[in-house]
């Protein structure tokens, strides 16, 4: 369980992220969805504890992050907007690393990693050095290094950015198996089919404010839309000036 | 600590399979100072040999005019070569590498000796070329000595004691020691080796930091239950490594180096053994994390591998300064000065080459004042990296 609750940042005069409150449940993919700029990723950064809020508080599993953020950190997985692997250490290496960082033994850690290889499809290559992987590979070999530490919630930033069609799918399926765990899944997203294809809950925000919490066909019906992408455009039109 | 030695042997794993790291800080590094050093010496052994032993060539124009001179500079072992050059053609052979060092002896010379007024002599030569200076240096010292030989001769046939002309007598006494003036030359070979300590370490502060940035990993690290001293800590303990790796790589080259060169040659001696270079490694140990620390610190305000690059190789030259600053005011050691990161190693291991006795309170201060800012930017860098600036 993810929880914002009203969360503020200002940068200089910007109010990047303003009173934004809400929840992404266990066993849902809960989809943050905005235009560039919306505030998405301080959002994130708040809840995974990299930014300080300015008021407001995030909570994982209900342990605040800016409390106690290693105790928080430990219930929870990141992928960050942009996930670099480390090109000289093969694949195991670069998820050992964030284990073993995790405070995981070398035991558990070699189990697990092997665990997070045949799950995710990565036995051809996992004892390859990561330079010139694919970009579906090196998404895999993210995402395995979000997951070494086996959280139950996980936060992704912009996870599709720059991928190509069978990476995006991959990535689908993969995300697909971790909510079908039971685990609370929150990411980021300005893509629309992304969203409506995945998500259990939709949050759009714009201008660092929550504009509609609820399921994508909720948010359709209220809006009267047929599609998600016209729904989205009638709730940002008061605040973007678009439409 | 557990997570500080993660991240050192990650740093460790990641930099040794780093051709770009280990080429600059194994290789170039330390090898620059002992090839350059080598290289600088030989070149000063030939040339004494030189100047000792080569006669002066000299192409002489007009041997006519003033056959006394010509007899007198072929007495005085100097090799001649005749030929007829107006002024102009004198100066594209010089110009032109014809010839080094032409005097030219004119027709009026032999009137205006006779007549016992100043007789003209043109000297050419290219005081731009070290080679031909030394020789036109030497011509100049031979004209000027057959000059005043003839001046005292005239004198004395008109009756007045040449040592009238002779108003002042100076003695030069050389008091340099064989080592002392190996010391000077040596002098810049303290600097190298601290040149080769910070080399060490500059790719890998800057693949640790920037780096990361470059590559996008930061923000993925910065999100894990780890403390961000253990971090950099790590870090800079990486760092540290392979700059104690350059500087025994260094060490090792000199001494070998110093085997070939025979500085005795020089007229110095230069004590450079292994117990010097274990001495050197000592002394200099305290100055890895203060190098390490200072890179890594400048290193995590730059947001990309070439702009840390800018700024590192000014942070290269930052150990010379004091180094530059004691040899312009010609500074002696003293205990005030062991407080003085990079001079207080540069004079402790000039005192070691010199064979001086070295007190246990000044590599007290040089390793404590050293370890003590090291410290200081350590705990800057730490504090750095737990502001939000550092997500960029």
């Amino acid at each position: 369980m993810i929880e914002a609750s009203a969360l503020c940042k200002r940068f200089g005069n910007v109010d990047a992220v303003n009173d934004m409150s809400f929840a992404a449940r266990d066993g849902e993919i809960t989809g943050l969805l905005g235009p560039n700029g919306a505030g998405k990723s301080t959002c994130l950064r708040m809840m995974y504890g990299v930014l300080t809020p300015d008021s407001g508080s995030a909570r994982i599993d209900g342990i605040d992050i800016r409390g106690e953020t290693s105790a928080a950190r430990a219930h929870l997985g990141v992928l960050p907007h942009a996930a670099g692997l480390y090109n000289n250490l093969t694949a195991r290496e670069n998820i050992d690393y964030f284990g073993s960082l995790q405070g995981i033994g070398r035991e558990r850690l070699r189990r697990r990693t092997d665990e997070l290889a045949c799950a995710l499809g990565m036995e051809g290559f996992i004892n390859r050095r990561v330079k010139g992987f694919s970009q579906g590979q090196r998404i895999k070999v993210a995402l395995a290094r979000a997951l070494v530490h086996d959280p139950g919630n996980l936060i992704l930033d912009e996870p599709t950015n720059g991928l190509d069609v069978m990476a995006i799918r991959s990535l689908r399926e993969m995300l697909h198996t971790l909510r079908a765990q039971g685990r609370c899944i929150l990411f980021s997203s300005h893509v629309m089919q992304e969203v409506a294809a995945l998500c259990d809950r939709v949050v759009i925000i714009g201008h660092g404010r929550v504009l509609a919490d609820d399921t994508p066909q909720a948010i359709r019906d209220r809006s009267g839309a047929q599609t998600l992408e016209e729904a989205f455009l009638h709730v940002l039109g008061d605040t973007e000036g678009v439409n | 600590m557990r997570a500080l030695f993660t991240v050192f042997a990650k740093e460790f794993l990641d930099n040794l399979r780093d051709r770009r790291t280990l080429l600059s800080a194994l290789l170039f590094g330390p090898l620059f100072g002992p090839i350059l050093f080598g290289a600088m010496v030989s070149r000063m052994l030939n040339q004494t040999v030189v100047e000792s032993d080569e006669p002066l060539r000299l192409t002489i124009s007009g041997r006519d005019h003033a056959p006394g001179l010509v007899r007198y500079l072929e007495s005085q072992g100097a090799q001649l070569k005749f030929a007829s050059l107006s002024e102009s053609a004198a100066r594209e052979a010089v110009r032109s590498g014809a010839a080094q060092v032409v005097v030219i002896l004119p027709l009026e010379y032999g009137p205006r000796f006779t007549a016992a007024l100043p007789a003209p002599v043109l000297l050419v030569a290219d005081s731009a070329d070290s080679q031909t200076r030394k020789s036109a240096d030497r011509a100049r010292l031979l004209l000027g000595a057959y000059g005043s030989g003839i001046a005292q001769l005239r004198l004395q046939i008109r009756g007045v004691s040449p040592l009238l002309a002779v108003p002042v007598a100076v003695n030069e006494i050389d008091v340099a020691t064989p080592t002392g003036r190996a010391v000077v030359v040596l002098g810049f070979m303290t600097y190298f080796v601290l040149f080769a300590v910070l080399m060490g370490g500059l790719y890998l502060a800057i693949d640790s930091t920037a780096g990361e940035r470059e590559r996008v990993s930061f923000e993925a690290l910065l999100s894990l239950p780890v403390a961000r001293g253990s971090l950099v800590g790590g870090k800079i303990l990486a760092t540290c490594a392979y700059m104690c790796l350059s500087l025994a790589i260094s060490l090792t080259a000199f001494v070998f180096v110093f085997r070939f060169v025979p500085l005795e040659r020089l007229g110095m001696s230069a004590n450079l053994g292994v117990v010097t270079a274990l001495e050197f490694f000592a002394i200099c140990l305290p100055f890895v994390p203060l190098g390490a620390a200072l890179m890594t610190f400048v290193a995590s305000f730059t947001r990309s591998y070439r702009e840390a690059q800018t700024y590192l190789t000014t942070v290269l030259l930052v150990p010379t300064l004091p180094i530059a600053f004691a040899s312009i005011y010609s500074l002696k050691t003293n205990s005030s000065l062991m407080f003085i990161p990079s001079l207080s190693q540069h004079l402790l291991m000039t005192s070691v080459l010199k064979d001086e006795p070295i007190a246990m309170v000044d590599i007290a201060a040089s390793a404590g004042s050293s370890s003590l800012v090291a410290l200081l930017l350590i705990t800057l860098t730490a504090r750095h990296w737990r502001r939000e600036t550092m997500l960029g």
